[in-house]
Formats: C-alpha cells, sequence, structure tokens
C-alpha cells in the first residue's frame, strides 16, 4: 500500500472524529490532527485503535506519540504494514 | 433576600412521549408506556414488563456534535441530554453560546451510571483487552456523566452537580437548584434527572419481590398505584428536566413562565421508627411534607393536587395515610391524588422529574390525569381519602397548586410545592 492508498483510508479512520468535513476532505501529509482537523487530543487514542483495527497493526506507545499530523501517521501505518509483528 | 423562582421550560423522555406536546397527549388521555419486554422472559425474571421510551439514538443527532454522539452508548445519559436540551430550547434558549455562561449552572440526577457501558469495560478488561476501551468509557461510567455533557454542550458555568437519593433524586435535584437561585448563586438552573434501568438493575429490583408480576400477558394493567390488585412496581426508564430562572431575570428576558417553585423540603427518616434502608419512616415523610408547606408560605389547604410517590406496592396505603396526616385534610376534604407511575412504571431516579414536569402541565393546562388501573381502590384509602379524589379519568378543573413528592431508598424524602404564577 502506497502513501496515497494510507492516505484516504486514513481519511475514513479520522471521519468520526471531526468536525471539519471539509478541512477533512482536503488534508495532506502536513495536515495537523488537533490543530486543522480540530481533533480533541482525548481522541487520539480512539483513532490508534480504529487503525489498529483498520491496517490490522499493533501501535505501541512510542510510536503513537509520533502521530499528530497526517504524514506522522502515514509514517507509522507504512512502517507497520510493510514490517508485520 | 427572597429571590422567586419560576419554571421557564421543560423536556421530557417518557415511556409514553419523548417531547412536551406528546407526553401532554398521552397524560391526558391515559396512554400507557409499559411493554411486554421478550428479553425479560428469556431472562427469567418475573416481572417482564417495563416503561422503555421510544428513543433512537438518530433523535440526538441535533442535539450534541456529531464526534460527541459517535461512541455515546449510556442511554441514560441521552435521555438526559435530550430532555435538558428540549427544556432549555423550550426556555427560549440558542443551545450554542460561545462564552459561558457563568450564571447558569445543573443539578441533574441518575441513580446507577450506564451498566451497558460498565459491561462493555468489564468484558474487555477481563479478556486482556483493556488496551482497546478507547478515551469514552470514563466519561459515561462516571456519575457525573449525564452533568459533563448537558453543561459541555450548553456552555454552563455556574455550579454542576449530579445529584443521586435513589427514587427521591428528581425532587431533590430540583429543589437543589431552586435552593441556588433562591439564595442568589444562581440565576438559572437547568434540573432534573434520568435513569436507564438495564437488565442487571431490573434483575437487583426483580429478586427483591417488589415488582408486578402478574400482569406479563397485559403489560398495560401491571403498573397499578393505589389498586388492591396491585402486586408490585413496573420498572422504567427515561428523564425529565426543567429550567428554573429567578424571576427578574426571567421576566428581563421576556420568559414565558410556567409556574413558580414555591419551596419544598428534603429530609430523612433516619431509617429509625418504621423507616428503613428500603421503606420510608412515616414521621420523615409527614415532617418532609409539613415543612415543604410551611416553606413555600401556604396552607396546606391551598393544595389542589396530590402528585404521590405512589408506586404499587404495600407502601401506598401508608403514603396516603401520611399524606392525610401531614395535610390535616381527609374524605372529599382531601385533594386529588394521582401517579403517574400508572402509566410509566417507576423510573427510579427519574420519577421524580418526569413526574415534576407532569405537575407543571397539570397546572398549566388545569386539568388532573387519569390513574391507570384504579378500578379497585385499596379500601383503607378509600376509607380515609374517598373515592371523588382517585380520578380513573382526565379531570379538567382549575389547579393553583400541587405538591410533588418522591421517597427514596436511604429512608430519603423530598417534597416540592408548585404554584401558577401569580404577578403580585
Amino acid at each position: 500500500m502506497d502513501r496515497k492508498e494510507i492516505l484516504s483510508e486514513l481519511k475514513k479512520v479520522l471521519a468520526p472524529y471531526t468536525e471539519s468535513k471539509e478541512m477533512l476532505d482536503g488534508i495532506n501529509e502536513q495536515t495537523d490532527l488537533i490543530k486543522d482537523l480540530k481533533i480533541n487530543s482525548a481522541n487520539l487514542v480512539d483513532i490508534i485503535i480504529d487503525a489498529e483495527a483498520q491496517y490490522n497493526i499493533e501501535i505501541d506507545f512510542d510510536a503513537a506519540e509520533k502521530m499528530y499530523n497526517v504524514g506522522n501517521c502515514i509514517d507509522v501505518i507504512s512502517e507497520k504494514i510493510n514490517k508485520p509483528a | 433576600m427572597s429571590n422567586r423562582v419560576v419554571i421557564t421550560g421543560l423536556g421530557v423522555v417518557s415511556p409514553n412521549g419523548l417531547n412536551i406536546p406528546d407526553f401532554l397527549h398521552a397524560i391526558q388521555n391515559g396512554i400507557s408506556g409499559i411493554r411486554f419486554i421478550p428479553e425479560y422472559e428469556d431472562l427469567k425474571f418475573n416481572c417482564q414488563v417495563s416503561g422503555v421510551p421510544e428513543f433512537e439514538w438518530e433523535q440526538l443527532r441535533n442535539y450534541i456534535t456529531e464526534t460527541s454522539l459517535y461512541g455515546l452508548k449510556g442511554k441514560g445519559i441521552a435521555y438526559g441530554i435530550k430532555a435538558a436540551l428540549d427544556a432549555w430550547t423550550d426556555a427560549g434558549n440558542e443551545i450554542v453560546s460561545e462564552d459561558t455562561l457563568w450564571e447558569t449552572g445543573c443539578v441533574f440526577g441518575s441513580s446507577v451510571a450506564d451498566t451497558d457501558v460498565i459491561k462493555t469495560a468489564i468484558t474487555r478488561v477481563d479478556a486482556r483487552e483493556s488496551k482497546k476501551l478507547g478515551s469514552r468509557v470514563v466519561e459515561q461510567i462516571m456519575n457525573s456523566g449525564v452533568t459533563a455533557y448537558i453543561s459541555g454542550r450548553l456552555g454552563l458555568g455556574n455550579k454542576i452537580i449530579n445529584n443521586s437519593a435513589a427514587c427521591a433524586t428528581g425532587t431533590q435535584s430540583i429543589l437543589m437548584g431552586y435552593e441556588y437561585i433562591k439564595f442568589g448563586m444562581a440565576k438559572r438552573m437547568v434540573v432534573g434527572s434520568c435513569e436507564y434501568v438495564d437488565r442487571y438493575v431490573f434483575g437487583g429490583f426483580d429478586s427483591m419481590r417488589v415488582l408486578s408480576r402478574k400482569f406479563n400477558d397485559e403489560p398495560e394493567r401491571a403498573s397499578r398505584p393505589m389498586s388492591a390488585s396491585a402486586g408490585g412496581f413496573v420498572p422504567g426508564s427515561g428523564a425529565g428536566a426543567l429550567i428554573l430562572e429567578d424571576l427578574d431575570f426571567a421576566l428581563a428576558r421576556g420568559a414565558k413562565i410556567y409556574g413558580e417553585l414555591l419551596g419544598g423540603s428534603t429530609n430523612s427518616g433516619g431509617q429509625r421508627n418504621g423507616g428503613s434502608m428500603t421503606a420510608p419512616g412515616p414521621e420523615g415523610v409527614v415532617k418532609c411534607i409539613m415543612e415543604a408547606i410551611a416553606n413555600s408560605n401556604i396552607s396546606a389547604n391551598d393544595i389542589d393536587l396530590v402528585s404521590g410517590h405512589l408506586t404499587a406496592t404495600i407502601a401506598d396505603k401508608l403514603e396516603i395515610q401520611n399524606w392525610v396526616q401531614a395535610l390535616g385534610r381527609s374524605g372529599d376534604d382531601f385533594p386529588m391524588v394521582n401517579s403517574l407511575k400508572s402509566m410509566i412504571g417507576h423510573s427510579l431516579s427519574a420519577a421524580g422529574s418526569i413526574e415534576t414536569v407532569a405537575a407543571v402541565l397539570q397546572l398549566k393546562h388545569n386539568f388532573v390525569h387519569p390513574n391507570l388501573n384504579l378500578e379497585d381502590p385499596i379500601p383503607e384509602i378509600l376509607d380515609i381519602i374517598g373515592a371523588n379524589n382517585l380520578p380513573t379519568i382526565k379531570v379538567d378543573k382549575e389547579i393553583n397548586t400541587v405538591a410533588k413528592a418522591n421517597f427514596g431508598f436511604g429512608d430519603v424524602n423530598s417534597c416540592l410545592i408548585i404554584s401558577k404564577y401569580k404577578n403580585d
């Protein structure tokens, strides 16, 4: 799965957690989850749980801490997908 | 300081109506919200009927944000949000405020946090999957979940308190809101209570053998307060909410006024002299009602309607005796009495607020709602207050003052006195 494909699937994972639907449609690798998409910081754990289920991966604490913008999320997800546990 | 407290908004989620117009229609026409619950037959409960609001999650879509609705699983919280926000808009307010409303607070009650949500947590944790619980569990299993959702949505900045006093919760929460306004600590309070009786809570009561079990095949006949053939109460779920305001604050913004909360009282019999964990002691009940009347500066003779606790257990007879003693009135001189529980069952913490909403509607629209299933009143009740005060069909009648009381486990009592608002 390339970064573009991950990004388009990530949109679906993020959708329930943002009220900024227009901003979500136009996300790019620089989009910040909290500042741009106005996602409640407490919901980041829900996004991680949903991403784990979506991609059948495990995201540990250290990796999760890096997931604050779309680019970081794709980094972590693509790394885990390519190196299955 | 003698601030007057008026009621400016109402909201309800009841087994027989999900909004005020439907609920008003239901209580005027004696429409029951009690249904047979197939799951309860499967669970081998003695009581297999319940009062359950016809609530769908979709109904909350315009009440809270989509992100907040996503992940909300607690039905008691959901009922509470709907009732409170309906009351808020009924009082002429917008839901969304940019700024914190420092003058407005919330006292909302509940008995148990949502056990469905707790069950999910227990199952996950026991399966060593606590990692998958996510961020939305704690806010829904904390007792203050419902007040947190309501106050957050409306931006309330005054006292935000979750209250719990078993079946006296609803009336007690309303009284607490009244006191904050009366003593100048708040200008406006969102008050009420909610309850979602799930299978686990239901099972606890079922095992106590205090629930109706002889009318499982005739659900609408199952809740029978004051009836000689009553055999226990029917649990129900729902929520009721009111907006209380300082009179001047309400007048200044041109609010419509349903009525005035004149005062009330809450106490306990101390679980002495007939009072216990599960039964209200007569002394405490009588004292509570008399204090409510005294605090409201009215005479017992002014009361036109008694909205009783009257659950359809053996306590009904004693409750009527207590009212007779507290009011010093009996026979045809006794006011009319009704129990909303005959239509919707007993929704525990939510009972007091839903019944207060019903009381305010009877005051506003000048009627006494019928008591369902009262074709055979308990003889001792007939002996002391007569048949004329036990309406079985709607009675159109000028209602100026209502006494509303509830009595809860722990021997906790609460009584409110509500009257028409008179500009004097």
